[in-house]
């Protein structure tokens, strides 16, 4: 019996697992129309290669990957496309991203695809059809899985299977262990040899029994060797990837630090199943399992086609009543969706229609009382409280100090806060305030840079001139004394002359383009708002004013 | 007597040592004060200061010459840091100094005529281009100080407002739900 | 609608649960007083709760906050409770007043209210009125079976609010000084400690009567620690301590220190150890924190009660240890995950 270790604090909310996983994964109807966003992993957003209009094919390449850390986007089915656009995304701002629509054309028909046998093919060959098939991490972190598959600074002895499934209501890692067992291994295997990783560890939370028979008798039947499939105890945030390769090896990866440093990598199971898909079958990730819980009449999971929209997959467990919203991911960590439409992104575990008698509404916030319940089940071991204040009273430096960092924003002390404090938001709040001001500073650094170096290439090309109008002097000079016959006017004409060139040639072109002006209206001048009527005058009399200030400064002195 | 006497100067000769080799070994070229301000302001170099440039005006606040609250890119986080850097009390802006919206200068295609003259004005070289060729602004350069304006003899630089897009937004501040609202907004 | 971000859900424990299980604890410890004191506490406890959640919603509405939801939040009536709790049960009705008014508005209040105040509220006042009125605070109702006289509730009632007592009967008669202060007082008039342990007014352990109700504070802690509402960090390092100085300095000198045990059920000890210094509010927040600030508090209470000028030290202790508590918390942050020494 392996021993466990246990990592600090955690909760035990109210798991709701049992409505959702009753039933297998179904395969979930064609939607009417894809919503794809281009940017459903961490790394540069995919640029489109598609035109509006263009007929794809499913699987067909629609994004591609864009620098070192991104992924491919591709066609769920074959259809039309009809925009390229922003679109509302799956992203706790509401705001808008760059999406392709693609409208269906029923035909479902597969471009052609290539059929592989991965221990044939170079490790950097495997990585490439990965990136290529847009395998990313279905865990929810999204992190493009290529990346996470070298292995060529560090030994890594263990590879970790994630089927904890910590978050309430989620199951659908639940399903795919159940009913595709095999398939999640297959692709164990295939990382394993691509980190030459000696050992494999699949972790799943032990109110999951089903799925831990079904992986066993997989390991069994596969003859999978160094292979275990290991019982953790249920506690969130049990599933989080540092607190499973803490409990399965005892490991703790800091913030900030790689866990491959520490010779132990970590992927889901889905991610598993949909790299060997990739590979085995040239399949690239266009689908995935889904839950659909919460105030519908049907709980399950689907097998749903990336982009496809909220509410036509919601409305296929029966949506009821009285539902507010969709809720992506569980209810500790997941996000609130701006609209029902949005589609289903590889990151979307699990759609919970959310309703008041299910979610209510939370109580108003009290002051803190420093019971340091926070702390107590906080799996980072911060003291909440303490980011808490500080992130309260804009204290960011002190926040840092505190390791605000080191937080992985699974709730567990919103969830046991007595005094209802979002936590949580004050924590996201300091980090995101952070990184502007990291930022606005790097920019800062930069301006002042350019800008000294600019004063010095003023100065350089100031002495530079000097120096040439010296030496042209002292040739003047030579050439002087050699031929003392030459008039002296013929020397002036050519200093004079350019300047007025210049002069005369701006003239000309101011002249032609306030003609041009004159000629041509811009376009974005006519049907303004006040507001915009007002922004005008005011930069009107802004420049105005500039140039007064100018104008007196260049007369002023002289 | 003379004991007491020798052991004073031996320990003032010491003492007098250990600063003079302090003094030399711990030199500091320069005055740090300067470049620690010139750190914490924002480097638009846009003048707005009525200096010709964020390290003029930092020299200017180091030296007392100049009050801590006219730098309005830096807007009201710019003061408070200054403030707290130079052990200061908290200025508000004046009236004519008032903080704007963080935007960059754009360059209308169809007008520019190629003069260079806004090439020349940009303090930090962020806009491309030569002599009777288009010229482009590389928005990431461009600290938004509006120093290109004026000299453009064609009017065609405008300012954009950086908006609030998915790639650069912030969680907000947690509204706080008990303290009155009173608090919390301005009066209208 | 649920709130606009993660976490969506959350345990339904809130703050005015946990002040109410707190005050649950204290029923054992009351019960007990009532069964060898009679019920004058049980005024004093009423008067002190009026007065309490008086003063928090004027205090309140005067600085413009909602009053509903801090008055639920049961936090004013356990600061009245325990206030009660530690003056004289016959203190007349201004003290108790005074006492819970000063602590709510000026050493809660004005701090900030709820999780804001530096200093535990029920010991400013206890300071205040023992500084004030040292002698009122001095005449502690004599337990039942020890004093001639018994007054009934009426009489008690009477003397509360009236100052009168019945014809014939002195204050004296019905009053003593705790048995910490009369401790103090027979060893200054050099008595040995086994001639004063054989005083009537000192039963098994420590004080007649008050040992009981110290016992039924024991209880309540236990219970406390049980349900989670305290951790038992701050009360094992208080009784700890506490024993440990008092068990050196009797086993040195028996005849004039007294027993450890004493020292746990005389006086504030209990009460203090799972009620009072455990207020998160004006308590460390990190675990070594918790055991240093108990430590500390254990040590000048034991320091203050043997060689200071007052009878108990609790409240000097605790309110010394509070000042501590911003400096503690800083310098006993825990290591954090992933940053500890490798084993």
């Amino acid at each position: 019996m392996r021993t466990l270790y246990k990592f600090h604090g955690g909760v035990h909310p109210p798991t709701n697992k049992d409505q959702s996983n009753q039933t297998s994964i179904k395969q979930a109807a064609l939607p009417s129309k894809l919503i794809i966003p281009l940017h459903q992993h961490v790394g540069n957003i995919a640029r489109s290669i598609v035109k509006v209009g263009e007929r794809v094919l499913k699987g067909q390449i629609i994004g591609r990957p864009e620098g070192h850390l991104s992924s491919a986007v591709h066609a769920s089915t074959s259809g039309t496309i009809t925009a390229t656009d922003t679109e509302q995304v799956a992203h706790p701002s509401g705001m808008p991203d760059y999406c392709i629509t693609l409208i269906p054309d029923g035909l479902d028909e597969w471009m052609p695809l290539e059929e592989h046998d991965w221990q044939s093919m170079s490790h950097t060959d495997l990585r490439h059809k990965l990136r290529d098939a847009g395998v990313v991490g279905l865990g929810g972190a999204v992190f493009p899985s290529d990346m996470k598959l070298y292995s060529h600074n560090q030994k890594i002895t263990t590879l970790v299977l994630n089927g904890a499934e910590c978050e309430p209501y989620i199951t659908c890692d639940d399903l795919l262990m159940r009913e595709r067992a095999a398939e999640i291994l297959q692709g164990a295997e295939m990382m394993r040899a691509l980190l030459y990783a000696d050992n494999v560890l699949i972790g799943i939370e032990d109110n999951k029994p089903e799925a831990i028979a079904a992986m066993r008798t997989a390991v069994e039947a596969g003859k999978h060797e160094r292979m275990e499939v290991i019982a953790v105890p249920t506690i969130y945030p049990g599933g989080g990837a540092k607190q499973l390769i803490r409990v399965l090896t005892g490991i703790e990866v800091a913030a900030g630090v790689r866990s491959t440093n520490m010779g132990v990598q970590c992927f889901n199971v889905g991610t598993a199943y949909s790299a060997w898909r990739a590979i085995r079958y040239g399949e690239p990730l266009i689908s995935r399992i889904v839950t659909i819980t919460g105030n519908v009449a049907h709980p399950q999971n689907f097998e749903a086609l990336i982009g496809t929209p909220g509410n036509e997959l919601v409305a296929q467990a029966e949506e009821l009543s009285g539902t507010t919203g969709y809720i992506m991911g569980g209810p500790m960590m997941g996000v609130l969706l701006p609209s029902k439409q949005v589609g289903v992104v590889k990151a979307t575990n699990c759609l919970i229609a959310a309703s008041d008698k299910l979610f209510p509404p939370p109580a108003p916030a009290m002051p803190c009382i420093r019971c340091t319940r926070c702390a107590d089940v906080c799996p980072s071991e911060l003291q909440p409280q303490e980011l808490y204040w500080f992130s309260k009273a804009k204290n960011l430096a002190k926040a840092q100090d505190y390791h605000l960092f080191d937080c992985i924003e699974c709730g567990a002390c919103s969830y046991v806060c007595p005094s209802n404090i979002p936590l949580v938001q004050y924590y996201r709040f300091a980090k995101s305030e952070i990184w502007a001001q990291e930022a606005s500073q790097k920019a800062a650094d930069a301006a002042r840079e350019r800008h000294e170096f600019r004063e010095h290439r003023i100065e350089r090309e100031k002495l530079e001139k000097a120096e040439k109008l010296a030496a042209k002097e002292k040739a003047a000079l030579a050439a002087k004394a050699a031929r003392p016959l030459q008039s002296p006017a013929t020397v002036t004409i050519p200093n004079a002359d350019p300047e007025n060139t210049i002069q005369l040639k701006i003239q000309t072109a101011i002249d032609h383009a306030k003609e041009q002006a004159a000629a041509s209206k811009p376009k974005n001048t006519e049907q303004l708002t006040p507001e915009q009527l007002a922004q005008i005058a005011d930069i009107e009399a802004r420049r105005a004013r500039i140039r007064e200030i100018a104008k007196a400064a260049s007369e002023g002195p002289a | 007597m003379l004991n007491a006497l020798l052991v004073m100067a031996l320990i003032a000769a010491s003492l007098g040592a250990i600063l003079g080799f302090a003094a030399i070994k711990f030199r500091v070229m320069g005055n740090p004060l300067v470049e620690k301000i010139n750190g914490v302001l924002p480097q638009t170099q846009c003048g707005q200061c009525g200096f010709p440039g964020c390290k003029p005006y930092a020299t200017a606040i180091s030296e007392g010459a100049a009050d801590i609250n006219l730098c309005p890119p830096g807007g009201d986080e710019g003061i408070q840091k200054l403030a707290d850097l130079l052990g200061m009390e908290y200025k508000p802006f004046g009236s004519e100094t008032a903080p704007k919206a963080k935007s960059v200068a754009i360059i209308d295609e169809s007008t520019c005529i190629g003069c260079t003259l806004c090439i020349q004005a940009c303090p930090v070289d962020a806009i491309v281009g030569a002599a009777k060729q288009l010229h482009t602004i590389i928005a990431s350069e461009c600290t938004g100080c509006e120093l290109c304006l004026p000299p453009c003899p064609v009017d065609c630089i405008t300012m954009e407002t950086i908006t609030e897009k998915i790639t650069n937004w912030k969680w907000k501040y947690p509204v706080y739900a008990l303290t009155p609202a009173k608090y919390d907004s301005p009066a209208p | 609608m649920a709130g606009f971000f993660s976490p969506f859900i959350s345990k339904p424990v809130g703050v005015s649960q946990i002040m109410l299980k707190v005050l649950l604890a204290l029923i054992p410890g009351l019960a007990l007083y009532v069964w060898h004191y009679g019920p004058a506490i049980l005024v004093s406890i009423t008067l002190a709760s009026v007065t309490a959640l008086a003063t928090e919603a004027a205090m309140l509405k005067l600085r413009d906050r909602p009053v509903a939801p801090f008055l639920k939040d049961n936090s004013a009536l356990l600061t009245a409770w325990l206030i009660a709790l530690s003056i004289p049960p016959l203190a007349p009705w201004w003290m108790v007043v005074v006492g819970t008014a000063f602590a709510i508005s000026i050493s809660k209040q004005l701090y900030g209210g709820l999780g804001s105040n530096p200093f535990n509220p029920a010991m400013i006042a206890y300071a205040i009125l023992i500084i004030s009125f040292p002698v009122h605070m001095t005449h502690w109702l004599t337990p039942h079976g020890l004093g001639s006289v018994q007054l009934d509730f009426a009489e008690q009632l009477n003397y509360i609010f009236q100052g009168v007592l019945p014809d014939g009967i002195k204050l004296d008669g019905v009053t003593m000084a705790t048995p910490l202060d009369t401790l103090k007082t027979q060893l200054h008039l050099n008595g040995n400690i086994n001639a004063i342990m054989e005083m009537p007014i000192y039963g098994y352990l420590a004080g007649h009567g008050s040992e009981a109700v110290a016992f039924g504070f024991l209880l309540g802690g236990g219970y406390l620690l049980a349900s989670g509402i305290i951790s038992w960090h701050i009360p094992a390092a208080f009784l700890v301590t506490l024993f440990a100085s008092a068990g050196i300095m009797h086993l040195v000198d028996p005849a004039h220190y007294v027993t450890p045990l004493f020292h746990w059920f005389s006086g504030a000890a209990m009460l203090g150890a799972f009620f009072i210094l455990t207020d998160p509010v004006t308590s460390p927040t990190t675990p070594r924190g918790k055991l240093l600030f108990g430590f500390g508090a254990g040590l000048l209470t034991y320091l203050i009660r043997t060689y200071g000028g007052f009878p108990d030290g609790m409240a000097f202790a605790t309110l010394l240890m509070n000042i501590c508590v911003p400096l503690i918390d800083a310098y006993t942050q825990p290591a954090i995950f992933g940053k500890k020494v490798k084993p």
